[in-house]
Order: C-alpha cells, then sequence, then structure tokens
C-alpha cells in the first residue's frame, strides 16, 4: 500500500473534502461492510458460542463430520502440491522464456477464474460420468471418477488452478532473468539455479499463492458438490457436510463446521496481510488484475 | 520442459474437460440446443442469474469505487484492518457465506428483523440472491480501483482547483474519467462472478423456478435428473456469457492502455 500518498491531510484545502464530508463517506462505507460482511461473519461465531461447547464438540465428534474434515483435507493435500508444481513450471516458462503464444497461454490459465463452479464439476461428469463411454470403463475396473475422491480432486485441482501461476507471473517477470544468467554462466546446473536462485527470490509470493490455493481448495463447494454424490462419511467435503447438517435442520451443527472454514479463511487473510505489510512489493501483485 | 509440462496439466486439467463440453453441446445442434435454452424455465432461470448478478455489480460499482476512495485518499483508526476485511469474500467458503447470510436476513435474523416491519423481505426471494451476489463479489472492484486510484498524481486535482473548479466538479471531471476502466473492469469481474455463483446463493434464494431459480442450480438439479443435454445446453450458453465477458475485459483494458496509459 502507498502510505506515503495516503498521509493525513487535513483541515480545508481545495483538494480534500470537509471533515464531515469525509466522515459521512467513512461511515457510508463501513455500513456496507458490516451489513455484507461483518455481521453474516459475527454471526457464525455468535451462533457458535450461544450453541455452546458441548455441542460444537458433539458435531466435531460425530463420525461424519470428523470424515468430512479428513477428505476435505485429503484433497487438499493433493490438489495444492499439484498446483504448487504446475505454478512454477507455468510461471517459470513464461517469466523466463520467449515464444509464441505467450499472452494467449496467460489467458488461459485464468479461464477456471470465469467459469461456474458447477459448470467446473459439469466438465468431468460429461468425461467420465455415467453416460459416456470412459466412466463406466474405469469404475469396472475399480477406479471410479465421478461421485468419488478422483472426481472431487480433479474439480478443485480445475477451481484452483490459475491461484499459484498468476501469483508467480508477475513477480518472476518482474525480476527478469539476470540472476539465473549470472548463476549459469558460474557454472550452476539448472535444478542448481532453480532450488538456489529462482526460488529463494519468489519464497513469499509462493507461500502467498499457496495460502490462497489451500483456502479456496478447502472451501470449494459449487464444483465439489456437482462431482461428490453426497454420500455421507464418504464423498461428503467439509463445505458439503455444512449443507447436508443445514438441510437436515442441525443448524448448530452446520455452524459448528462452518466456524472451522471460517477460521481458516482469518487465519488465512491475518497471514496475508501480515505478508503484504513484511514484503509488500513481492507479494500480492498478482492478484486481480 | 517446464512449459511442455505446464502445458501437458493444462490440457488434461482445463482444456479437454471444457473441449468435452463444447463438443457435447455442439453434439445437440442448433435446434436442439435452442429449444432446451429457451425452454421456459430454463430461460427464467438464465434471466434471473443475469439481471441479479448485473444489480449486485452495479451496486458493487458504486459502493466498490467509494471504499476504494475512503481507504486510499483517507486516513482513519482501523483502516488497515478494514482494508484487510475487503478480501474476506475471496477467502470465505460460499456454503459458509450462504448460510450466515440467510442466518442474519431470515426473517427472524439480526438484520432480517429490522427489515421485516418494513415490508422488505430478503431471504427467499430474488433480492437475497442480490444480497449474497453483493457480498461475494464485493472485492472485485475495490481491488481494481484501488491501485489505480493510489497512482494518479494530486496534481492534475490542485490544477483543477486553480483554474477554479469546485471541489465536486474535480472529483466528476477531473479524477473520475481515469478510474472508469478500472471501474468498469471491476464491475465485469463482478458480473461474471455472480452468474456463475452457487455456493452462496442457492442457501438464501429460496430456489422457485420461475422466481428465484438460478442457472448454476438448474444445471445440478438436471443432473440429478440424468438430463446430461439440459445441463450441457445451460452450460454452454453461460460459458458462452462469460467469455464474453473475459474478452470486454481485455478490451477495457486495451483501450485504457491506450486512452490513459494504464491497464
Amino acid at each position: 500500500m502507498a502510505d506515503q500518498q495516503t498521509a493525513p491531510h487535513r483541515g480545508r484545502n481545495a483538494v480534500s473534502e470537509p471533515t464531515f464530508v469525509r466522515w459521512l463517506l467513512i461511515l457510508i462505507c463501513a455500513l456496507f461492510l458490516a451489513l455484507f460482511l461483518v455481521v453474516p461473519l459475527g454471526t457464525v461465531v455468535g451462533r457458535v458460542i450461544m450453541a455452546g461447547w458441548g455441542s460444537f464438540a458433539e458435531t466435531l465428534s460425530e463420525s461424519d463430520t470428523q470424515s468430512a474434515i479428513r477428505l476435505t483435507l485429503a484433497v487438499a493435500a493433493l490438489a495444492v502440491p499439484f498446483n504448487l508444481i504446475f505454478g512454477i513450471a507455468a510461471a517459470w516458462a513464461i517469466a523466463k522464456f520467449e515464444f509464441k503464444g505467450k499472452t494467449f497461454l496467460t489467458t488461459l490459465i485464468d479461464l477456471p477464474f470465469s467459469v461456474s463452479p458447477v459448470i467446473s464439476g459439469l466438465v468431468y461428469v460429461l468425461l467420465f460420468g455415467a453416460d459416456t463411454w470412459l466412466g463406466p470403463q474405469l469404475k469396472a475396473m475399480g477406479f471410479p471418477i465421478i461421485f468419488a475422491f478422483p472426481g472431487i480432486f480433479l474439480a478443485t485441482v480445475f477451481v484452483t488452478f490459475p491461484f499459484i501461476a498468476r501469483e508467480l507471473i508477475p513477480l518472476m517477470q518482474a525480476q527478469g532473468t539476470a540472476d539465473e544468467e549470472a548463476a549459469i554462466s558460474l557454472g550452476a546446473s539448472g535444478w542448481q539455479t532453480f532450488f538456489r536462485v529462482t526460488l529463494p527470490n519468489i519464497k513469499w509470493a509462493l507461500l502467498y499463492g499457496v495460502l490462497l490455493c489451500n483456502a479456496r481448495a478447502m472451501g470449494e463447494f459449487g464444483a465439489v458438490s456437482v462431482v461428490s454424490g453426497h454420500v455421507r462419511g464418504k464423498t461428503e467435503t467439509m463445505p458439503l457436510h455444512i449443507e447436508a447438517l443445514y438441510n437436515d435442520y442441525a443448524t448448530d451443527g452446520a455452524f459448528a463446521v462452518a466456524s472451522l472454514l471460517a477460521a481458516l479463511a482469518l487465519v488465512t487473510l491475518i497471514l496475508r496481510t501480515l505478508l503484504e505489510m513484511k514484503f509488500g512489493a513481492e507479494v500480492g501483485n498478482g492478484q486481480h488484475k | 520442459m517446464a512449459l511442455g509440462l505446464s502445458l501437458t496439466m493444462l490440457t488434461l486439467i482445463v482444456l479437454i474437460p471444457l473441449a468435452a463440453l463444447a463438443l457435447r453441446a455442439a453434439a445437440l445442434g442448433p435446434t436442439g440446443l435452442y429449444e432446451l435454452v429457451f425452454d421456459p424455465r430454463v430461460f427464467a432461470a438464465l434471466k434471473i442469474s443475469f439481471l441479479t448478478a448485473l444489480a449486485a455489480a452495479i451496486a458493487n460499482a458504486i459502493f466498490g469505487t467509494l471504499t476504494a476512495w475512503v481507504l486510499v485518499r483517507y486516513d482513519f483508526f482501523g483502516r488497515r484492518i478494514f482494508d484487510a476485511l475487503i478480501d474476506l469474500p475471496f477467502a470465505m467458503p460460499t456454503a459458509v457465506a450462504g448460510i450466515a447470510l440467510t442466518t442474519v436476513y431470515s426473517p427472524k435474523g439480526l438484520i432480517g428483523e429490522w427489515l421485516t416491519p418494513l415490508g422488505i423481505k430478503v431471504a427467499y426471494t430474488p433480492l437475497g440472491i442480490i444480497v449474497a451476489l453483493i457480498a461475494v463479489g464485493f472485492p472485485f472492484v475495490v481491488r481494481t480501483v484501488q491501485p489505480v486510484l493510489e497512482e494518479i498524481s494530486r496534481e492534475t486535482e490542485e490544477v483543477s482547483a486553480t483554474l477554479g473548479a469546485n471541489r465536486l466538479q474535480t472529483i466528476f471531471f477531473v479524477v473520475l474519467p481515469p478510474l472508469i476502466p478500472a471501474i468498469l473492469t471491476g464491475f465485469a469481474l463482478a458480473l461474471a462472478r455472480g452468474v456463475g455463483e452457487y455456493g452462496s446463493v442457492i442457501f438464501i434464494a429460496g430456489n422457485l423456478p420461475f422466481k428465484s431459480e438460478i442457472a448454476p442450480l438448474l444445471i445440478v438439479i438436471k443432473l440429478e435428473e440424468f438430463n446430461y443435454a439440459g445441463a450441457t445446453a445451460i452450460a454452454a450458453v453461460m460459458l458462452a456469457i462469460s467469455f464474453l465477458m473475459l474478452f470486454l475485459i481485455n478490451g477495457i483494458q486495451s483501450w485504457s492502455q491506450k486512452r490513459f496509459g494504464h491497464g
């Protein structure tokens, strides 16, 4: 953030607004934020506190909840490293080499962002579903995709695909290739250059990308909902379990599980704010551009 | 090698599945596609999705620009926390946002309880869909406008003031025009997100066909009925809309690059 430019400009002058206008505008924005973000978040916390520790512990000790937590952790544990490898490879290729169709490739990487989560799940149903050639064959071989773990993994990877790559691309492009060229000319091998030169240069942006990717992977609902089949205790992730509990009028239970994911989101936000404060120039470049 | 690896992963995860969808849609043929899309219930759902997303994106364009302005130009207690909170919708799982918003805006909820005597029903109506879409789309405009606003030099404002413009004139004729591409980009991103949004909406919408049933939900319903053709047709239309949006965003940015020298 450019704090230097946002230095307080108190008193009336030609390039600022009267104090009461300023406070009015701040108040309007704060109210907007409260209505749409803060009060709903507060409700999650409030509901869990009102229901009490006993209810919270009971929900978490249910075997269906535990299996949902395990499934969510397992999916994230596979999807995040997968996207990590892709993100580094893609950013490396785009930032350090010249080739035709680079802009097109960058656009393709961003594609999952503009696809509805439901469609992200649907495409895999159309590839591996019951009415396809491939799906039943794989199922007969004991390797079902849809309504099983592989489908949930694929849908999660699809929706989180751009996160790490787009965090790294602008940073690596800005850093250029001078460091790598120096390393190579001093006799370092390709992998040595990568691990000793490139990786240390990008580690904070990488961590930032991993955080965002992980939060989304654990919280994805629409895409996973389409491919999961909603089998309790088997193919239900945490967000799907929240829906199931909520629809069963087990509202306290739904909010108990929701509070875990809300806590994850808050921790992600706090870490990202800390990273941005500390390494402002390096991280946060790739977002929403 | 890095290029090969990333291209392979991209093809397997993103391109082949999307191509499968395009092929299945093409296999329906023009008349088949037309009939499925203009089925009254499908058309109503597409209309609801698009109109609610449009309303939410407009609200976010206005309040998002205002919020970016407040964050960049004013210094006040808690500004950093305020700034960090903007990204909450990006980090918050949609299902969590969905049940929280429904609880808050239901007739007995914290905010709904105040709105009911005024005759405003939010939860289980199209208004509820708009509320959910405002909540999930809020960061887009703020985060596209904020960096541009930070870079704008204040000298032009001083010039404008010395030349005799009052503050409102300066804001509308000097400050706002260069922000328009960023506002439009954020608007298009929020709109695209809103049209496809599912998780945060289905809890609060009520999901009545022809009234508050969104297109992504109808895809899920068709799939549950094993009506793959119906699901594919809706998805194809939605994808076409989002590609159009992507195209629009790129257009805005290259125009802005030429006109204002920033993207």
